[in-house]
């Protein structure tokens, strides 16, 4: 389960903030299915997750969601 | 404990380690990288601005006066020697990444985009020059990824995830190799080298308002302060002008390179006042000290006075999202501003560590020995910011730090080369090789503590943020040290809750928290040390440069001795640039 946290640890400070209050809010209550997802957004190279998060990237659809969760913080 | 053999063991997979690597591979040796986060998330990622070097392509330009500007910029406490080899070699390591496939932005004409960046000149001292070439905003990212294609190419053996503990030492102080653990097994590699290199990037984190990454904790210097080598200049540290108030988050020199500027309460442009030339494009440390000072004496924005404004509205909306895409959605996210129409309120934020792992312009670590201050610790090498060469002296300018990494990369490797062919054997590890490492390990098992490892990191981070800042005086500094040595103690005293042996993020956070003590003593001891102001170090008690007593690198032992080893003055082929008064 830690992976996800030690994954979200980033080279660009921008992500490791906005990824680190996104955890500290949902880590817990994520399910299955929102981890994978979510491991998979972590896949992307940090330039493109962070255009991803600010809404100018492509996202899949299935990461939709979960990026409503990350971009509110 | 697993074994592994490599000819090279790279501890770092940012743009220093990954370009050594890549010479390295390509010349047939067996090379290991060892990164604790995926290769092209490392925090070279993260550079913007993009790499300095003369190639003249908008402005006429010549590799000596960037190395006039090097010197100049690092208050005269660079190595003349070492900067030489980086101005002369600039060009020829930028077009090799071009040839690699970095996809730098045009000019008209087809060649490498360059702007212009603070510090830089043309004819010693004369007109701006504009000389940083980039690859849009996204320069550090290009690099990484271009180096990493190109090292999958040649074979270079990652381990990704893997976090280094300590060097494996021979009796007489040679270096075998790293432990590493492997943070997804939770177990312990020994990977054994006949040369090890270190380029584990910088510290920020010893403060609390930085602009750097997470990761950036310091592993290398703690590992070679363990090791017994001291660690060099560690009083100079960047504040950069302009991180995002609250959040550390940077806005790039770029903004000021296109003409941005910046505005104190009043709504005065006040780098007239501090550098009537060169203004919001003076050196960082000119900037951050202006900007500091501005709120300190009253002058700040804002209800409490403690910050200033980054004003760009006035360059134009599509010029800003043409030639800064990025910044918009930064001042978005962070401080909840949208540039187009409102300015960036901003402080200066620790960014750069200019001190390091004390090397010589090759990449060989070097230590005081009896033969002199420079003795090479056989098998060691280090390069990028967690090395001091020393090339950024006690101020480093934007856009050199990428060319440091390029330009040293590739110097170490041809001495490693050089290094192998001459040892084309290593003597066995003994049985104690891997002990300290291991002790390490062994450490963070304990259950019994009184302490918690968050909470002394997030101390810390406060007192080298109040004691240690932009301003320094003796008995700030000094009351600094004596709280530091009960967070110290504090961490001795630490548990963590997490023994689980898969991505145990508790004691991966322990481990860098150790490394990061190390770092911060070195820096608050040596810059209560050095009784004067120095580019970067800037002493309310002490404001002049003092040439007389302190044209000398400082050397913090990590029993708490402080040694000084003389700068070298002399470059290798053309004349010194003796000290002069830094004026912009
Ligand atoms: C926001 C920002 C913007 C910047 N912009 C510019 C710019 O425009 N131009 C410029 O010249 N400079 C810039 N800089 C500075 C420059 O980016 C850095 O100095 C440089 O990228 C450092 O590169 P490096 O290869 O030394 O280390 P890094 O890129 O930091 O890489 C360190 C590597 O070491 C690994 N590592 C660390 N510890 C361990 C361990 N214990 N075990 C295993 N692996 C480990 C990491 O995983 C990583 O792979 C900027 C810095 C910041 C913070």
């Amino acid at each position: 389960m830690s992976a996800i946290r030690w994954r979200s640890r980033r080279g660009m400070l921008e992500l490791d903030i906005v990824l680190a209050k996104f955890l500290d809010r949902h880590e817990t209550r994520l399910s299955e299915d929102e981890v994978k997802a979510y491991l998979g957004l972590l896949e992307y190279p940090d330039a493109e997750l962070w255009d991803i998060i600010t809404g100018k990237g492509e996202p899949e659809e299935a990461e939709e969601a979960l990026l409503e969760l990350i971009r509110m913080n | 404990m697993e074994k592994r053999k490599f000819d090279v063991a790279i501890i770092g997979a940012g743009g220093a380690g990954m370009r050594a690597a890549l010479q390295l591979s390509t010349a047939g040796y067996k090379v290991a990288v060892l990164s604790k986060v995926f290769p092209t998330r490392s925090h070279t990622v993260a550079a913007q601005g993009g790499i300095t070097a003369a190639l003249g392509n908008v402005t006429e330009d010549n590799w000596l006066w960037h190395m006039y500007d090097t010197v100049k910029g690092s208050d005269y406490l660079g190595d003349q020697d070492a900067i030489e080899y980086m101005c002369r070699m600039g060009p020829q390591v930028v077009y090799e990444m071009e040839h690699f496939g970095l996809p730098f932005s045009r000019l008209e004409n087809g060649k490498i985009y360059q702007r212009p960046f603070g510090g830089q000149s043309r004819n010693f001292g004369g007109d701006q020059a504009t000389r940083t070439c980039a690859a849009a905003d996204r320069t550090g990212h290009a690099m990484l990824h271009t180096l990493y294609q190109r090292n999958i190419q040649a074979k270079t053996h990652f381990f990704v995830e893997f976090l280094a503990i300590d060097l494996v030492r021979d009796a007489e102080g040679r270096v075998q190799g790293v432990v590493a653990l492997d943070m997804e097994k939770g177990e312990p590699l020994l990977v054994e080298a006949r040369a090890t290199l270190l380029a584990t990037g910088g510290a920020g984190r010893i403060f609390q308002a930085s602009t750097n990454a997470f990761i950036n904790t310091g592993d290398g210097l703690g590992m070679a302060s363990r090791a017994g080598i001291p660690l060099e200049d560690m009083e100079f540290w960047q504040f950069h002008p302009t991180g995002v108030m609250g959040a550390g988050v940077l806005i790039s020199e770029g903004v000021r390179g296109e003409g941005g500027y910046l505005v104190n309460g009043a709504g005065e442009r006040f780098m007239e006042r501090y550098a009537p030339h060169a203004r919001d494009l003076a050196g960082r440390d000119v900037v951050a000290r202006a900007i500091a000072i501005e709120i300190h004496e009253g002058r700040g924005c804002g209800p409490r006075k403690d910050h200033v404004l980054l004003k760009l509205d006035h360059i134009g909306k599509d010029e800003i999202l043409d030639k800064l895409p990025g910044i918009r959605e930064i001042a978005l996210k962070f401080a909840h501003v949208d540039p187009l129409e409102a300015p960036i309120p901003v402080v200066p934020t620790a960014h750069y560590m200019m001190g390091g792992i004390p090397t010589r312009y090759r990449g060989q670590v070097v230590v005081p020995a009896r033969t002199g201050p420079e003795e090479a610790v056989p098998g060691l090498y280090a390069i990028g910011e967690c090395a001091c060469v020393s090339v950024h002296g006690a101020n480093r300018l934007g856009g050199n730090s990428l060319l440091d990494l390029l330009v040293f990369g590739q110097a170490a490797a041809e001495h490693i080369v050089e290094f192998l062919k001459e040892n084309p054997t290593s003597p066995p590890i003994r049985k104690e090789g891997p002990d300290l490492a291991l002790a390490r390990l062994a450490r963070w098992e304990r259950r019994e503590g009184s302490e918690r490892v968050a909470d002394v990191y997030r101390d810390m981070q406060g007192i080298m943020q109040s004691h240690c800042g932009v301003f320094r005086r003796a008995e700030v500094l000094k009351e600094g040290i004596v709280k530091l040595e009960e967070a110290r103690q504090r961490l001795d005293r630490a548990a963590i809750g997490d023994h689980s042996k898969v991505f145990n993020t508790a004691r991966v956070e322990a481990l860098e928290l150790e490394n990061l003590m190390e770092v911060a003593f070195a820096t608050i001891r040596s810059a209560a040390a050095r009784t004067e102001s120095r580019g970067a170090h800037a002493r309310d008690d002490y404001p002049e440069r003092d040439d007389k007593n302190w044209l000398k690198h400082t050397l913090a032992h990590g029993d708490g001795t402080i040694d000084y080893k003389p700068v070298r003055l002399k470059p290798l082929s053309v004349p010194s640039f003796p000290p002069k008064t830094r004026t912009y």
